[in-house]
């Protein structure tokens, strides 16, 4: 059945999609609060020129090409094979 | 007058003088592009290869064009600038400005690469009735062009004077004109591979002038952040003064974040490549190049604080705007300076280009053929309005460039993503996502969040304070973002449920399986 299986698809796509997103918004709108609210803990110097805000700042900035990277790699190899997979079904299905 | 005041400081520097290396590169820029205009122009025959460069983009191609679309000058002005003078408060901006791109690549690259054609109106349009929801999403475009575009005309006025020493007005003519020539001629073929090379340069530059300043400070980016704290304090490391209100910080925040999904010149540039895998790849290529630009923008503003010092910065440029310029002239001499010059003249140009494709889709895609000609339109007429629709927008941009001249226009940027992330990022959304979407909702949501989002910044400090000089502002956040966005999805949610639309509900299982398979074949 392609129509249920191409639904799937999108149910799983749909639900990676949504928890990355929400893994990205709660990693920025955590920075962003703690810059908010916890000046002190952002300006408290680890080492000699590097804060916990620039960590942390730095560390979102690795959060969005490891999420993207995650998204891409699982998109690439899963969801296009499964693509892949229907349309070839589909495709055979036809008269 | 410039280098007078930079000269009381203890510091010359050749920033407003004529400056032979800068026009030279300036030309070679000029000269390469408009080759790339004349061999752009040949291929450029259709209304597809006119909008779209005929899908034939590859993914990594558009990542680097994105990148070219996104890299602003005030994203490389603007920042190295507040972190020269306010240290650390300039990564709010970077991180904001690239957390955008995840939420583009999860929810929105893949069904709009699949379900349009050349704008977001289509992809929310798709399954409801058009001309209501054409008119409203092309409002949505042309009210986040247009301010977009008097940010960048106004900028680009002000930089190429302090630059090249030429007067505002000639800087926002060429801009103006060289712009158009790209468009008009070589549509988005040429306006892609101009993004791709003035990317290139951009980093290229941006990467010269890292590695030029760390090499004062043994390849060690903490040894130059150490270096700013022993000489400005530790606060320079620290949260400043740009966050003082935390709400302010979380609407900020939001606009940052999902005003880059409702950027139209953006999201146009999905459909230059030929399919949604494409689509996907581009995403992934620009958030690593945009991330790799914005830690450089970091280490650049805090070598120009070093380096150069505040206090030179501040004299040559209030806004601080001039610190990677400056920098380049301390640590590579004249010829860097030059060359920097020239590659922020690129910057703005392309900028400009990509917004002025995107406005002139929706006037001409939208407005003319789906609206005025009820989708029927032939091609050639298509392209003959498309045409003329970036005649009159080259035109308003260089209006408005000179109407603008000396006002305070840094919040129209803020502006542009409030609307970006509250009228059109809503719509696309739950068209996308949710079955029951109706006409009256998606009109309801783009209209309401643009509305509210203009009407609330003209309540907000930024204009009641800061322009119109007066002590109270009804509304106390300066970016409205945090009431806008929840508002517009309300209001596309609760119109739709009060008045179902039985078509468009029949039709979304069609549109759910074009969004995955895409086009049929």
């Amino acid at each position: 059945m392609p129509r249920e299986q191409l639904k799937q698809l999108g149910r799983e796509r749909w639900r990676i999609a949504l928890t990355l997103s929400l893994v990205v918004v709660v990693i920025y709108f955590g920075f962003i609060l703690l810059v908010a609210f916890n000046k002190p803990m952002m300006g408290y110097v680890l080492t000699e020129g590097l804060s916990v805000g620039m960590l942390l700042g730095a560390l979102v900035i690795l959060a969005a090409w490891l999420t993207t990277w995650i998204y891409t790699a699982w998109a690439n190899s899963h969801y296009d094979t499964t693509l892949g997979g229907i349309h070839d079904e589909i495709r055979r299905n036809k008269p | 007058m410039i280098h007078l005041v930079a000269a009381a400081e203890g510091v010359s520097t050749a920033i407003g003088e004529p400056n032979t290396i800068a026009i030279v590169f300036f030309f070679l820029f000029i000269a390469i592009t408009l080759g790339i205009t004349y061999w752009a122009a040949r291929q450029t025959k259709t209304t597809e290869e006119f909008f779209a460069a005929g899908r034939s983009i590859s993914g990594r191609q558009n990542g680097f064009a994105l990148a070219g679309d996104y890299m602003s000058a005030a994203s490389f002005l603007g920042i190295a600038g507040l972190v020269a003078t306010s240290g650390f408060d300039g990564l709010i901006y970077s991180t904001g400005w690239l957390v955008g791109w995840p939420i583009v690549l999860f929810l929105i690259a893949e069904p709009l690469r699949n379900l349009g054609k050349y704008t977001f109106a289509d992809v929310v349009a798709f399954r409801l009735q058009q001309v209501p929801v054409r008119v409203s999403a092309a409002l949505g475009t042309l009210a986040v062009v247009a301010f977009y575009l008097i940010a960048q005309m106004v900028g680009a006025g002000n930089l190429i004077r302090l630059m090249f020493g030429l007067s505002y007005e000639t800087s926002v003519v060429i801009v103006g004109c060289v712009m158009l020539a790209y468009v008009l001629f070589g549509g988005m073929i040429a306006t892609t591979w101009v993004q791709i090379v003035k990317a290139g340069l951009l980093l290229a530059g941006a990467f010269l002038l890292c590695v030029l300043s760390l090499s004062k400070f043994g390849f060690n980016p903490l040894a130059l952040f150490d270096a700013a704290a022993d000489r400005y304090g530790e606060a320079v490391l620290a949260p400043g003064k740009l966050v003082t209100n935390p709400w302010e910080a979380v609407s900020l925040g939001l606009a940052l974040m999902f005003g880059t999904a409702g950027l139209p010149h953006i999201l146009m540039r999905f459909y230059t490549v030929p399919d949604a895998k494409a689509a996907r790849q581009s995403v992934f290529w620009a958030t690593g190049l945009i991330g790799f630009f914005y830690l450089m923008t970091f280490i650049l503003g805090f070598g120009a604080a070093v380096l150069v010092g505040r206090g030179v910065i501040t004299a040559v440029d209030k806004g601080g705007n001039m610190a990677a310029p400056l920098l380049a002239e301390v640590v590579g001499g004249t010829g860097l300076l030059g060359f920097i010059a020239a590659v922020a003249f690129a910057t703005i140009l392309a900028v400009v280009a990509g917004l002025t494709l995107s406005g002139a889709a929706a006037l001409s895609h939208d407005l003319w053929v789906n609206v005025v000609r009820g989708g029927h339109s032939n091609a050639k007429e298509e392209l003959r309005v498309a045409r003329a629709a970036t005649v009159a927008l080259g035109i308003v941009a260089i209006a408005l460039g000179i109407v603008f001249k000396g006002q305070n226009v840094a919040f129209m940027v803020g502006l542009a993503f409030a609307i970006a992330a509250s009228g059109n990022f809503p719509a696309l959304v739950l068209s996308v996502f949710w079955r029951r979407y109706t006409t009256a909702g998606a009109v309801a949501s783009i209209v309401v969040g643009t509305l509210s989002s203009l009407i609330l910044i003209y309540l907000s400090p930024t204009i009641q304070i800061d322009i119109f000089q007066g002590t109270t502002a009804w509304f106390p956040l300066k970016n409205p973002a945090l009431v806008t966005i929840p508002l517009s999805f309300a209001v596309g949610i609760i119109v739709s449920l009060l008045a179902p639309e039985k078509n468009a509900l029949e039709q979304y299982d069609h549109k759910e399986r074009r969004m995955i398979m895409g086009v049929e074949d």
